[in-house]
This record gives C-alpha cells, sequence and structure tokens, in this order.
C-alpha cells in the first residue's frame, strides 16, 4: 500500500523538473545556450553528478509503500471485513535496498570496519566471574562509518538524511516559487498601489527575524504533523496520502523567511520587460493584461528562478542543521543531519572521542552543499552574467 | 537629505505596525495563555484553578482583540493584545511571563557582551574579508586565487556547529588556549571574547572573501582602471585606491545593513559559549517559551532591520555624490 | 588579531613598492603569531583560566548552574537547582542530618524536633498512635533559638525618625542601584517567630504564586478561607482601580509600576499562633504524619516583613531588584552578587549564629574521614560561586581542567570518568585516579517510570488478560539495558514505586517483583523472565504474536515529551522492545504543553514520566497512584488514573502510621496489589554521580538535604598549583597552521612578481 507525504510531492517535482530541464536544453533557447556553456566547465559537470546522485536517492526515499502483515502461518493478515491489514511502518524503496545497514544493528557504539564494541563490558563468563573486555560485533568490519549510542549504523542514518537535505534545500524554494512569481509579476506589472500593497508585505516579513518566526510557525503547525517514523491511520487521507507533514511545514516557513529576495528580482525584472518594445507592441495588438503576463512576462522571469534555486540551496541545508539545534527543526525520528550533529555534539567531549556520527554528518553534508555551491555559481555565470554582484 | 530620513522614518511606521500585529497575532496562537500557565507553573500540583489565577494575575484573562463584555473604546483598550502589544510601540517591553523581570532593564545590560563578541567579529570580519579578497584579486589568475576560491568555497559548505564544535575541541581543550566558554566583565572578557570571534570570523570568512573577489573583479575589469593602468600606475595602487573606492557601494549594501543587528548578538554563537547577551537571551526564552520576551525582541529585531535600510540608503550618499534621493 | 590587521594597513600605504609589500605579508602573519605567543604567556602559564588573577588562591568554591533560576523566592522556589542556593541563605526550623542515614530531621533554627500533639474535639490530648479520624487537630508547636540574627541588609536600615530607612524610594533614588548591597546603610535584627508566620502568611497571597498552596490548603487549618479571602482583597483592588483609571487601563503596566501589598493582618490564620517572640504553632486539620517534613523545606523559612516591604517598592522592582532575586536569610551565606545570566556569588555571613559540624555519624564515616572536623564552626569556605554553564562538553572540560571543584557525569562523559569493577561496582578509570578526584554515588529519592492510561479500553482496564498484556510489556521493556545504554548504569531498576533509601523498600529475593523477575538465588540477584514467557502472556491475553482475534495487529500510542539529543534513540529503543511482542509502538513525542494537555484530558495510551519526591516516605510516592489523585478525573498527580479499591483503602491506613513493621506489612500488600494489576512499568531509580577533585573535603552525598556547603572544605593551595601543572598550553599546532599557510602562498607570489616584472621590462 502506498504512502505519499506532503514533501514526497516536492522531490517528485523536483524530479519532474530535472527531467524537463535535460528536455528543455535540448531546444534552441536560452537554457540550451547556457547548457553548452555549462558542459565546458568540467567542476560545475562532475558537481551536478554529485548533485543528480543524492536526488536519485532522495528519490528513492521518497518512493514508499506499506507491506502487509504476514502471520506467522505465512498468510496476509486480513481484518474482519477482509480487507488486507497493513503495516504501519511504510519502507521506502531506499530502506528495501539497504535492507542490510538499516537491520544490522549492534549493542552501542562501535568504530568504523571494527570487530569489538568501542568501550569494554562486563561479560560474565560461565563460572560467575566478571571480566571486562571489548564485546565482539553481531557484524564485525560490516559498519563503514561505525554505529551509534543505540547501535544504529551510521552510514544509513546518513542516507537517511539525504532525502531531508534536498527537501529543505530544494522544497523551500520551489513552496514559495508560485507566491514569489505571482506577486512579483503583479506588483512590477501594475504598479501603483498593488506595488505598494506588495512592497509592504514584503518588507514587513523581511524585518521579523527569521529564526523568531520560523520558531512560533514550528511551534503553531510543527508539533501536530507527522515527525518521522511510524506513520499512524489517523495521519493517512484517502488511504495513501499524509498531508500534516512536520518538514513541509519547515519548507513553507524557510520559504516564507526566505522569499522576498526572489520576489524582489521579479519585481525589478518585469517592471524592465513591461517596457520593451515587443511587450508594448502587444498591448496595442489587445492582448489582455493577464495574457501578455503569462505570455511574455513569466517565461521570462524564469531564469531568476533557476538561479535563485541554485543558489539559496546550499544555504537552506546548513540552516536545517542549525534548526535541528535548537530543537526547531525535523522531526526527532526523522533522518537529518541536523539530529545527527545534535546527538553527537556531545560524543566529542568522550576519552577516547566518538567521531564517526560528527564525521558521516560532516562528509555528507560536505557532499552536498559543495558540489550545490559551485553549481550554483556556475549556474549563475551561464544564465546571467549581471547578476554575479549578488 | 533631512526630509528624505523623515520620509523614510514615517514610511517605516506602518510597517512596524505590521510587524506587531502579525505577531501578536502569531504568539497568541502559538502559545495560549493556558499553555504558557502550564508551562510556568512547573510539573507538580497544577490544577486548573491555578491556570486560570494564573491568567489573571498576568493579565491573560482578556479577549485577545476584541472585549465584546465592556462599553465603548475599553472594547479594545481592554484585551490581550492592547495592554501587551500596544505598549512594545513606545518600548515599553513589560515583564517576562516566566519569572516576572523587567524586559527593558535586562535588555540594557545583555546588550554589551552581544556587542563585545559581534563588533570584532564583525569590524575584524570585514576587514579580513576584504584584505584576503584583495589578495586574490590581485594574483587573479594564479593557482593561489583558484585554490583559494575553492578553499572559500568549501569553507562556507561547512556548517556553522561544525566550525564552534571543532573550534572548542582543539583550541579550548586540546591546546589550552583559551578558556572553553564563559564570560567575566570589564577588561577581564577579552580572553573570553577571543575564541568565539576567531570562530565566528573563521565561519564566515569563506563567503565573505568569495562575495568581495567579485565585487573587485568586476571593478577591475571597468575602463577607468584601464585608463589608470595604461597611466602606468602599479597595479597595486590601481587596487587600492581606485578599485577599492568604487567597490564601497557592493561593499555597503552588504556591510551597513548588518550594523544595527551587532545588538542583537549571535543565537547560536552566544548559547554555544555561554556568553550572557541578546542571542542568549532570545535563545532561552524561545526554550522556556517566554513569549512575553521573544516578543519584545521580535519587535527590537524588526526595528533594527528598519534602521539598517535606512542607513543603508543615507551611507550611499555619502560614498557615491552621484546618488540622489528623488 | 585586531592589532595585526591595523598594523598591516597602516605599514603599507596604497601604492607601496611591491618588493616590500610581499615583504609585509610574511612580516604581518609572523606578527601575527608573536601576538599570539605574547598573549599567551603574559597571562601567566594558564591562558585558559576563566577566573581573574585576584581570584587565584582564594577560600572560594567553584561550582554550576544549568538554567537561570526563575525564582529565588523560599515561598516560591521548588527545583533542587534553585534549592542549591537558597539553601545556603535561609534557614528553616529543621534540617536533615548531614551524616546519619537513613535520612532523620534534626534542628536548625529550632531548639528540637517537635512531635505533633493530637487533639480530640473536646481538645484533649490523644496517644501518637491514635486512628486518624479520631483526631480533630494536630498541633506543632515549634521554638525558635534566640539570639539569631539575620544578614546585613538595607531592608533593617532604621532611619531617622525610628522606621525604615529606605521606606519611600523613588526612581531618583535608585539610580545607581544594581544590588540591594549598594545601599550604604544596612542594618540586622533578631530572627523572630513572626517572621516564620509571615512566610506561611505569604504562601497564601495570590501574588506570590507559591506551588504548594493547594496542598497546605488541604492540612492547614483555617489555610483556604485566608487564601479566598486575600484574592477577594486582590480583585477587590483591581476593581477600583480599574474603575479610578477608565477604559485606557493597563493592569500590567499599572502593577508594575505601583505593585499592590495586601494586608496580611486584615484577616485571620487559625492555623499559625504566635505564642511568644520565639515559639509558633501550626495547626493542622488532619493527623499528617509528613507534615514535619515540610518544615525542612525552604517553603518555611523565616522571611522578614521589612524585606517584603522593601522589596514590594516599585522603583526597585523596576531595576529587576525582588525578593525573588536577592534572599534575605539568616544562613551560613549571603547572596553576593546575582547575575543569573552569568554567575551567581554567595559570601560568608558574618553574623551567622554558631553551628557545629556533627559530632556523630553512621558507619564509616569516621574511617573517611567525614568527623575530622567534628565540633568545629560552620562554614569552612568563604565564597561560593555558581557560574551558569548550560552545555554539557564545557562543563566537563572546565571541570578536567580543574576550574570547576564537582561535577556530574553526563551519559557521555562517563566512560571517561568511571569503569565498572569487577564485583559489578562503579570505579573511577585510572584518568581520574591520578588526578585524586573522588567520586559520591547515591541514589535520589526518584521515580522514572512509564505507564499506562488505565481508563483506555485496550491497555487499560483490570480484568485477568489486561493485567497480562501489561505485565508482558513490563517484561519486555528491558530496564536493565535501558540503564546500560541510556544512563551507563547508573540507575537501579525498579520494582515498585519506592525506591532504595525510603521505608518500605525491600532488597533481596523478598522485594523483588515476581511478574517481571525470578530471583537468582546463586548469583544473588533479580533475573528478569525471558521474552517467550512475556510472549505466553500476550496469547493469554487475547493478543498472540501481538494481534487480536481478527489479526490486527495491537498498535499502541506513545506519548512523551522528550526533546534533546537523546530523545530518538531514547524512543527508537522502545519500539524496538514493543515489537518483540508483535505491538506497533506509535510515538507521539509533542512538546510539554500539548502532553500536560493530554494528560490531563486523558487521551492518550502509553506514557512516560518522572516523580522526585518531597520528602523520604513512602506515602510521596503511593499517593501516584491512588484514585482520588486521578489526573483526569481529580486533576492529581495519578497520570495513570489507577483506581483500585483496596489499594486505596490500605493507602489510607499506610499514610497515617509511624514506620514500624506493621505499616510495612501494608506497604507490602500494596506493592503486591500494584504488581498485578501493573498499570506502571516500573522504570528505574537514578543513581547520582558526584566527582569531587581532591582538595574538596568532608562531602557526603545527601539526596534530602541542600544546605551541605556549610560541611564542605576545600585546599586553595593545592588547587592552584594543579591547576597550574594540567593547564599547559600548547601552540606548536597554531604555528604549523600558519607555516604552512605562510609556505604554501610564496610560490604564487613570486610567480606574480616575476610576471609583472617582465611585463614591465617588456
Amino acid at each position: 500500500m502506498p504512502v505519499i507525504l506532503a514533501t514526497d510531492l516536492i522531490v517528485y517535482f523536483l524530479a519532474g523538473s530535472i527531467v524537463y530541464f535535460a528536455i528543455a536544453t535540448r531546444k534552441e533557447g536560452i537554457l540550451s545556450s547556457a547548457w553548452r556553456e555549462l558542459k565546458r566547465n568540467r567542476l560545475a559537470m562532475a558537481s551536478l553528478a554529485i548533485l543528480l546522485a543524492y536526488a536519485g536517492v532522495a528519490l528513492l526515499d521518497s518512493v514508499r509503500y506499506r507491506d502487509p502483515v504476514v502471520e506467522d502461518n505465512g498468510r496476509v493478515a486480513r481484518a474482519a471485513d477482509g480487507s488486507v491489514i497493513y503495516s504501519a511502518q511504510a519502507l521506502s524503496l531506499l530502506d528495501r535496498a539497504v535492507e542490510g545497514l538499516r537491520t544490522n544493528t549492534e549493542k552501542t557504539y562501535s568504530a568504523p570496519f571494527a570487530s569489538t564494541l568501542y568501550s569494554k563490558e562486563s561479560v560474565e563468563l560461565p563460572d560467575g566471574t566478571i571480566k571486562r573486555d571489548y564485546p565482539p560485533l553481531k557484524h564485525p568490519r560490516s559498519h563503514w562509518l561505525g554505529t551509534d549510542k543505540v547501535g544504529n549504523d551510521v552510514l544509513y542514518t546518513a542516507l537517511k538524511g539525504v532525502r531531508t537535505g534536498i527537501v529543505i534545500g530544494a522544497g523551500t524554494t520551489i513552496v514559495i516559487i508560485p507566491f514569489a512569481i505571482f506577486f512579483g509579476v503583479f506588483a512590477g506589472y501594475y504598479g501603483g498601489f498593488i506595488d505598494d500593497i506588495v512592497q509592504y508585505i514584503y518588507t514587513t516579513l523581511a524585518s521579523i527575524p527569521g529564526v523568531l518566526l520560523i520558531v512560533a510557525f514550528m511551534l503553531l503547525f510543527g508539533s501536530s504533523g507527522y515527525q518521522g517514523g511510524l506513520i499512524s491511520r489517523s495521519e493517512i487521507y484517502l488511504k495513501f496520502f499524509v498531508p500534516n507533514d512536520r518538514l513541509f511545514w519547515l519548507c513553507l516557513i524557510l520559504g516564507i523567511t526566505s522569499w522576498t529576495d526572489l520576489c524582489r528580482l521579479i519585481r525589478g525584472e518585469t517592471l524592465k520587460l513591461r517596457e520593451l518594445e515587443y511587450v508594448q507592441a502587444s498591448r496595442a495588438f489587445g492582448i489582455s493584461k493577464p495574457g501578455i503576463i503569462y505570455r511574455h512576462i513569466v517565461p521570462n522571469v524564469m531564469h531568476l528562478v533557476l538561479i535563485t534555486f541554485v543558489l539559496q540551496f546550499s544555504g537552506l541545508v546548513l540552516a536545517e542543521a542549525i534548526l535541528s539545534y535548537i530543537g526547531i527543526g525535523v522531526g526527532p525520528e526523522m533522518g537529518s543531519w541536523g539530529n545527527m550533529i545534535n546527538t553527537a555534539r556531545l560524543e566529542l567531549s568522550r576519552d577516547p572521542v566518538v567521531w564517526w556520527n560528527l564525521f558521516g554528518a560532516f562528509l555528507f553534508m560536505l557532499a552536498l552543499v559543495l558540489p550545490a555551491n559551485i553549481f550554483g555559481d556556475a549556474v549563475r555565470d551561464a544564465l546571467d552574467p549581471r547578476l554575479r554582484f549578488r | 537629505m533631512l526630509t528624505y530620513i523623515i520620509r523614510r522614518i514615517l514610511y517605516a511606521v506602518p510597517i512596524i505596525l505590521g510587524v506587531n500585529i502579525l505577531t501578536a497575532v502569531l504568539f497568541f496562537y502559538v502559545n495560549t495563555p493556558d499553555d504558557m500557565a502550564r508551562k510556568i507553573l512547573g510539573e507538580k500540583n497544577v490544577t486548573p484553578a491555578a491556570i486560570e489565577n494564573w491568567k489573571r494575575d498576568h493579565g491573560y484573562n482578556l479577549p485577545a482583540f476584541l472585549n465584546a463584555g465592556e462599553k465603548g473604546t475599553a472594547k479594545l483598550t481592554q484585551t490581550v493584545f492592547f495592554q501587551k502589544s500596544v505598549p512594545l510601540l513606545w518600548f515599553d517591553f513589560g515583564r517576562s511571563d516566566r519569572n516576572n523581570i523587567d524586559i527593558g532593564n535586562e535588555i540594557r545590560h545583555r546588550m554589551w557582551p552581544s556587542l563585545a563578541i559581534s563588533v570584532p567579529m564583525f569590524v575584524i570580519g570585514v576587514v579580513i574579508d576584504l584584505f584576503l579578497a584583495m589578495m586574490l584579486a590581485y594574483y587573479r589568475g594564479t593557482y593561489l586565487d583558484l585554490w583559494g576560491l575553492f578553499l572559500g568555497v568549501a569553507m562556507m559548505s561547512v556548517s556553522t556547529l561544525f566550525y564552534i564544535i571543532g573550534g572548542q575541541y582543539f583550541l579550548g581543550k586540546v591546546l589550552k588556549l583559551f578558556p572553553v566558554s564563559g564570560y567575566d566583565t570589564g577588561l577581564y572578557s577579552a580572553k573570553f571574547i577571543i575564541l568565539p570571534v576567531v570562530i565566528g570570523i573563521i565561519s564566515t570568512v569563506g563567503s565573505g572573501v568569495r562575495f568581495y573577489r567579485t565585487v573587485f573583479l568586476e571593478e577591475i575589469n571597468k575602463d577607468y582602471i584601464r585608463t589608470a593602468r595604461a597611466k602606468g600606475l602599479s597595479e597595486g595602487k590601481v587596487l587600492f585606491k581606485h578599485a577599492l573606492k568604487n567597490a564601497m557601494i557592493p561593499v555597503l549594501t552588504n556591510v551597513v545593513v548588518s550594523i544595527p543587528f551587532l545588538f542583537y548578538g549571535s543565537l547560536i554563537m552566544e548559547t554555544f559559549f555561554a556568553i550572557p547577551g541578546l542571542g542568549n537571551f532570545t535563545i532561552e526564552a524561545i526554550q522556556a517559551q517566554d513569549f512575553a520576551i521573544v516578543r519584545s525582541m521580535v519587535y527590537l529585531g524588526s526595528i533594527l532591520y528598519i534602521v539598517g535600510l535606512i542607513l543603508t540608503d543615507i551611507s550611499y550618499t555619502l560614498v557615491d555624490p552621484r546618488v540622489r534621493f528623488e | 588579531m585586531s592589532r595585526f590587521v591595523l598594523h598591516f594597513t597602516k605599514k603599507a600605504p596604497p601604492g607601496a613598492q611591491r618588493g616590500t609589500k610581499v615583504k609585509t605579508v610574511i612580516k604581518a602573519r609572523f606578527a601575527l603569531l608573536c601576538v599570539l605567543l605574547l598573549w599567551a604567556f603574559s597571562g601567566g602559564c594558564t591562558p585558559n583560566n576563566p577566573y581573574r588573577p585576584s581570584e587565584s588562591g582564594a577560600n572560594t568554591f567553584y561550582t554550576t548552574f544549568v538554567e537561570t533560576p526563575k525564582h529565588l523566592d523560599p515561598a516560591r522556589s521548588y527545583s533542587s537547582d534553585e534549592y542549591d542556593i537558597i539553601a545556603q541563605i535561609y534557614e528553616p526550623p529543621f534540617q536533615y542530618h548531614y551524616l546519619i542515614r537513613p535520612y532523620t530531621l534534626a534542628p536548625l533554627t529550632a531548639e528540637g524536633v517537635p512531635g505533633p500533639v493530637y487533639l480530640d474535639k473536646s481538645g484533649r490530648k490523644l496517644p501518637e498512635d491514635v486512628m486518624p479520624e479520631k483526631v480533630w487537630r494536630a498541633v506543632y508547636e515549634i521554638k525558635i533559638k534566640s539570639g539569631i540574627k539575620y544578614q546585613l541588609h538595607p531592608a533593617f536600615a532604621k532611619g531617622a525618625g525610628g522606621g525604615a530607612a529606605y521606606s519611600s524610594l523613588t526612581e531618583a533614588d535608585v539610580k545607581n542601584v544594581k544590588t540591594p548591597a549598594d545601599f550604604p546603610v544596612k542594618g540586622t535584627r533578631e530572627l523572630k517567630s513572626d517572621d516564620y508566620i509571615y512566610e506561611i502568611k505569604r504562601m497564601a497571597d495570590p501574588l506570590v504564586e507559591s506551588p504548594i498552596l493547594s496542598i497546605l490548603e488541604k492540612y492547614v487549618l483555617g489555610l483556604k478561607e485566608y487564601a479566598d479571602g486575600l484574592r477577594a482583597d486582590l480583585e477587590a483592588v483591581r476593581k477600583e482601580r480599574r474603575a479610578k483609571a477608565g477604559p485606557g487601563y493597563n493592569q500590567t503596566v499599572d502593577e508594575k509600576e505601583n505593585p499592590i501589598a495586601l494586608d496580611y493582618g486584615k484577616r485571620a490564620l487559625p492555623g499559625v499562633e504566635k505564642v511568644d517572640g520565639h515559639t509558633y504553632r501550626i495547626i493542622l486539620k488532619t493527623k499528617y504524619p509528613q507534615f514535619i517534613y515540610w518544615l525542612a523545606m525552604p517553603f518555611f523559612s523565616p522571611v522578614p516583613e521589612e524585606a517584603d516591604a522593601f522589596y514590594k517598592q516599585g522603583a526597585l522592582a523596576d531595576r529587576n531588584i525582588t525578593l525573588d532575586r536577592f534572599p534575605v536569610g539568616t544562613g551560613p551565606y549571603m547572596m553576593d552578587s546575582f547575575d543569573p545570566n552569568m554567575e551567581i556569588s554567595l559570601a560568608r555571613n558574618r553574623d551567622f549564629h554558631h553551628e557545629a559540624y556533627p559530632i556523630a555519624g553512621e558507619k564509616g564515616d569516621r574511617e573517611n574521614g567525614l568527623l575530622d572536623d567534628a565540633g568545629k564552626t560552620l562554614p569552612f569556605i568563604d565564597r561560593i560561586v555558581f557560574k551558569l554553564e548550560k552545555e554539557a562538553i564545557p562543563r566537563w572540560n572546565k571541570f578536567l581542567q580543574g576550574y570547576f571543584d564537582n561535577s556530574g557525569i553526563t551519559s557521555d562523559s562517563f566512560d571517561q570518568a568511571v569503569a565498572i569493577s569487577s564485583a559489578g561496582k562503579p570505579e573511577l578509570t585510572d584518568a581520574m585516579r591520578e588526578k585524586g578526584i573522588s567520586l559520591i554515588t547515591s541514589v535520589r529519592p526518584s521515580t522514572y517510570y512509564s505507564g499506562f492510561n488505565m481508563l483506555d479500553d485496550a491497555v487499560g482496564g483490570y480484568a485477568p488478560e489486561k493485567q497480562k498484556l501489561r505485565q508482558a510489556i513490563s517484561i519486555a521493556l528491558d530496564y536493565e539495558e535501558f540503564i546500560e545504554i541510556f544512563n551507563n548504569g547508573r540507575g537501579i531498576p525498579a520494582m515498585s514505586a519506592i525506591p532504595p533509601g525510603i521505608f518500605g523498600y525491600i532488597e533481596g529475593g523478598e522485594g523483588v517483583n515476581r511478574y517481571v523477575y525470578t530471583w537468582d538465588g546463586l548469583r544473588k540477584k533479580p533475573e528478569r523472565r525471558d521474552i517467550e514467557y512475556a510472549r505466553k502472556l500476550m496469547a493469554e491475553a487475547g493478543y498472540p504474536g501481538g494481534r487480536d482475534r481478527e489479526g490486527r495487529p495491537l498498535a499502541i500510542t506513545f506519548d512523551n515529551p522528550w526533546v534533546g539529543a537523546d530523545s530518538t534513540p531514547m524512543i527508537n529503543w522502545y519500539i524496538k522492545k514493543f515489537k518483540l511482542l508483535g505491538i506497533q509502538l506509535e510515538n507521539r513525542t509533542t512538546d510539554y504543553n500539548r502532553f500536560q494537555e493530554k494528560m490531563l484530558k486523558g487521551n492518550f495510551q502509553f506514557f512516560s514520566w518522572g516523580w522526585n519526591a518531597d520528602y523520604p516516605d513512602p506515602e510521596n510516592f503511593f499517593f501516584l497512584l491512588t484514585g482520588t489523585n486521578s489526573k483526569v478525573r481529580f486533576q492529581g498527580e495519578n497520570v495513570a488514573n489507577y483506581s483500585n479499591p483496596e489499594f486505596d483503602r490500605l493507602f489510607k491506613i499506610m499514610e497515617n502510621m509511624e514506620n514500624s513493621p506493621a505499616r510495612l506489612k501494608v506497604i507490602k500488600e500494596m506493592t503486591e496489589i500494584a504488581r498485578k494489576d501493573s498499570p506502571w512499568v516500573w522504570g528505574y531509580h537514578p543513581v547520582a554521580f558526584g566527582l569531587f577533585h581532591k582538595w574538596v573535603g568532608n562531602v557526603k552525598s545527601n539526596a534530602m538535604a541542600n544546605n551541605t556547603m556549610k560541611y564542605i572544605k576545600l585546599d586553595a593551595k593545592k588547587r592552584e598549583a594543579l591547576r597550574k601543572e594540567w593547564n599547559r598550553p600548547d601552540l606548536w599546532p597554531v604555528a604549523i597552521v600558519f607555516a604552512i599557510l605562510v609556505i604554501g602562498s610564496l610560490p604564487a607570489i613570486f610567480a606574480v612578481r616575476r610576471k609583472r616584472r617582465g611585463k614591465r621590462v617588456a
């Protein structure tokens, strides 16, 4: 039985957009020329490959379904009315692909590639005496990044963080694109009173310190949403959809605190486009204002959306870690690098140091954010060299 | 000029009002007075009667925005919004919900440790960023530029949390160069300030250098620089005298807007280093859900933001006489 | 660093020759290194010393506080962090004996520890073991020692006319005042019985918001009526003020500027009587033998009326100078500086009455040197400094560096500090022993438990199947493992609600919860029943393999308010354990408010909570399970809403008994009933581990007493020497990093120079 979270839609949309842009670069136009320039930049292409790999993992982790409950005799459990009973755990394709990582847990900490636990324990020998030694692992030398406090594989936890990172980085912008375009274009095109109102709205929103707005919003919506982990029946609508998803609310509020830049850019661009000759001409031909906006203005601000998208991406991924540290990020059961850092920060004061949890989060974050930064710069340069100023 | 500033300030009034109403709505629904009372009264012996009494004593028993039970203007004034949010407009922050302290007094005290950290971090940070960016621009095209740039991007790809945790671990614990955390008043604060300042600068140097380098390169490719070079001026002189001066506008846009926020401190830095500033104050209030404090800090933040915008515009004229306010 | 940058920009004006510039860069980096070196060594050999040079060698105890204390008003404060501070300042009539175990009360300001006098309706004295329903009044008569003086404080300062010197202060009067110590004139006076009576009346004041008022109202004669009267007075004042001010009246702003002072003398409080200047009586409506323990808590400290009046001045409150922040007491220490965001320090009270170190202790105290100072005058230490330290890592590191004198142990620093010995007992690691650190352990009078909502259809109820379901879950939740993973073994798995050290806790095989454990007579320890047994219980309960008759898997919701680093692994642990029985545990973590709301409405199935005892008596634990205390029905503390008539009946008997074999018998019966019903999964009792450096002496753990600082002594000279030895800085890695940066950039610099020079030549 499939289960779709609100944030899964974001990942699907992202995947769809990637496919769309891949096709669009084949046609002539601004995108295809930008693509040709990008292709010359080897570093950017390598970054793109890494980003696509991350997106792939996120996509795999966003397709999930619940297995039917199997009884001891091997038959599928059915309720009184004959309907199949499904488990409350929705495993994603990623969970199923790395089944071994997920299920091969140990008792507690073990170092990467170790074959024993990290600290000595009192082992009771058959004759009743107690000896202190490093107990052997159940799955020796199989944990590439070691195991955490409760013995879960750190590599698995870090992989689960990929989806969260991608959703925060991409979803935030995706969620607010419609609003930014709508308000930006209308303010720019109509000017006057509407412009004043829109400017008033975004200046007001921008002037509230972001963190505090996020706190209030997350306390209001986040605490009731799906936190990750098991899905309760009351959260599922239409038998497969979970609309109240804490991560989604996080995207939304991060979007609200960061949409003003995009909106301002689009407004400025629209102001310019409005005066261009072909737009004036269309007006002379009697095409309605919405028609002009739809046909001429919106397609011509899309490159700004793309640039903002790639440039904001890395900052948002980093923001998640900080928000999770303050305790208003993703839910405790949702795998995320922020949660990993939060759990792991105490481990540095141990002696000997438990470093792999922190290292895992560091590695996975750096491997996403660094290519994202490099690729973002390249895209911006390719699409609009004038924007280098920002 | 003066009329311009006055106009800008008048323009800020509706925004401040908007912020005030928005935060009141948001926080009132986030944290109903019942929640507040429960949180504050503690774990043991919290009866509904105790909650009712708490609300009465702290003025939260009134309706949110309209008091239908009153007559005339009292319909509006005898509400939580009017009694709690409107006094903010003249900076009367009132008392905290949790322990009844005077918030205005607390802000005046807490401001100084915040400034002690954020001002050096900001000033030294900007100077180092500009200096390194100029170095990269000067050596543009060499491997120093390339690797410097890459290092910059790599450094900004690392979460601040790692810098803090790593810095405390290596510089504080392993090498014993600084106190791991803490604060003291007056001149004694110096040794506590250095570690957070160093970490703060390191964590922002990547993005700063990258940004200013682009700004300088932009200027270097302009015609007047070519003219200057053709005149036979040395590269260093071109860079320092002409390019730096003309790059001031983008630099100012980036810098001036954040000056008022120095009062506000850094949320994360202050908690990790146990610095008793405003950032710490805010985080504590968030964690204790003391929304009288959070509300005050939101309001203060908005004011500072608006002040920053006005300052930016004013600084343009000072740097570049061509900019006029119409 | 700032010096370096300024230095550079000055030395290299725009347009300087390239050659000099390159050199300047190198020079500048070198200069930075020098500055760093200089700075490191100018502050002595320990640049990481967080204290001022003037503090070195002083007889000061350094410790920490984790959270800004909310209330230091004794009528209001109700947390152990705050007690760490105010218990050194305020003196209730009684205290717990520092050394003797089990915990016994000893007089503090009182002449002795009085027994209650029970009276019947006609005023006749009744014997102590009388049945509670016969008791009409219980009277405690407390006699205070004479000659005890308060600390010096401006509230006691006398003006020219003989009245208070600082009575109607204005904004201008307090312009330069930051703490009460800033007032030039101070005074003191003798402790009177009035002060104790005044404090009890304050607890009834609605503006004081005392957290235990609702409990005291149940016992103290006429307290409820008195409190209601004060509230009525308050509302009357408010109404009057409102009417006077008109529609624009802002209650909070007005009450901040003009605090309302209620007249405590206007109404009578029959439950408290003044006998003479040094004697007072507290009269209870019922028999309540545990009441005497309350009199050892800061709630019943003396508060002088002068101090209350002093602090109620609007001008002082505006500067955050209140009784809630600046206590006035008779104790061994007094508040010296109060900066709740940084440091709270207490200084020795020079007017402290004579108190001697106890001359008797329990077995072993003499051998451990705890009686070396017997009979000496307290306190030993001159100053106590509490530093704010919210994060665990810096706190632990500073302890190891010798900058804090004591430390608790977090789960993550545990391995570093403590190893479990071959006998299964915690011992310090070699690294700690080398430093001369000592370990003090004590079982807290607390219990952390998980419970079921007994009103729930699936997990609640008293039918045998339901009991079995809960017993099965109790077996599956392997708290030995939980303690091992999350507490490093710092806990004792609970057999019932009563922790060790409290009357009614039974050690050994006899005390084992047979529904969950068997007793391993050979190894002399309880053995948790295996999971197969639990699965069998599940089948008997109607859930074979965790599924009901229709084959639906049993799903239970789990409510908790957990946040923080450990919450995710802890929740996962619970899910894992429930899965062993085939039960789907559905986690519902919410913020604390939603959690409380759900508990109050009964909208939950399984939850996790804890309880800290107020006093060492089984009544303070078993009342959490009585029907009349149900959270849903009566808003009490019985969150599981457990209600077993037989248990309730026995509780009534038990609570009014003195500790005796008969009482133990009743407790055993009650324990058995509760175990069978299993409304709680008896979790564990935490064990606190404290570490002290070797320069600290006279330390003995005492879970009940908070005023223990006066017994402790320290050797400041030894501390100074060891701090120096442990904190020699390492500078070479910094030098290496700079060397790499400089060397790495040299080739590029030379390359550019060559290129540019070549260009110019061409």
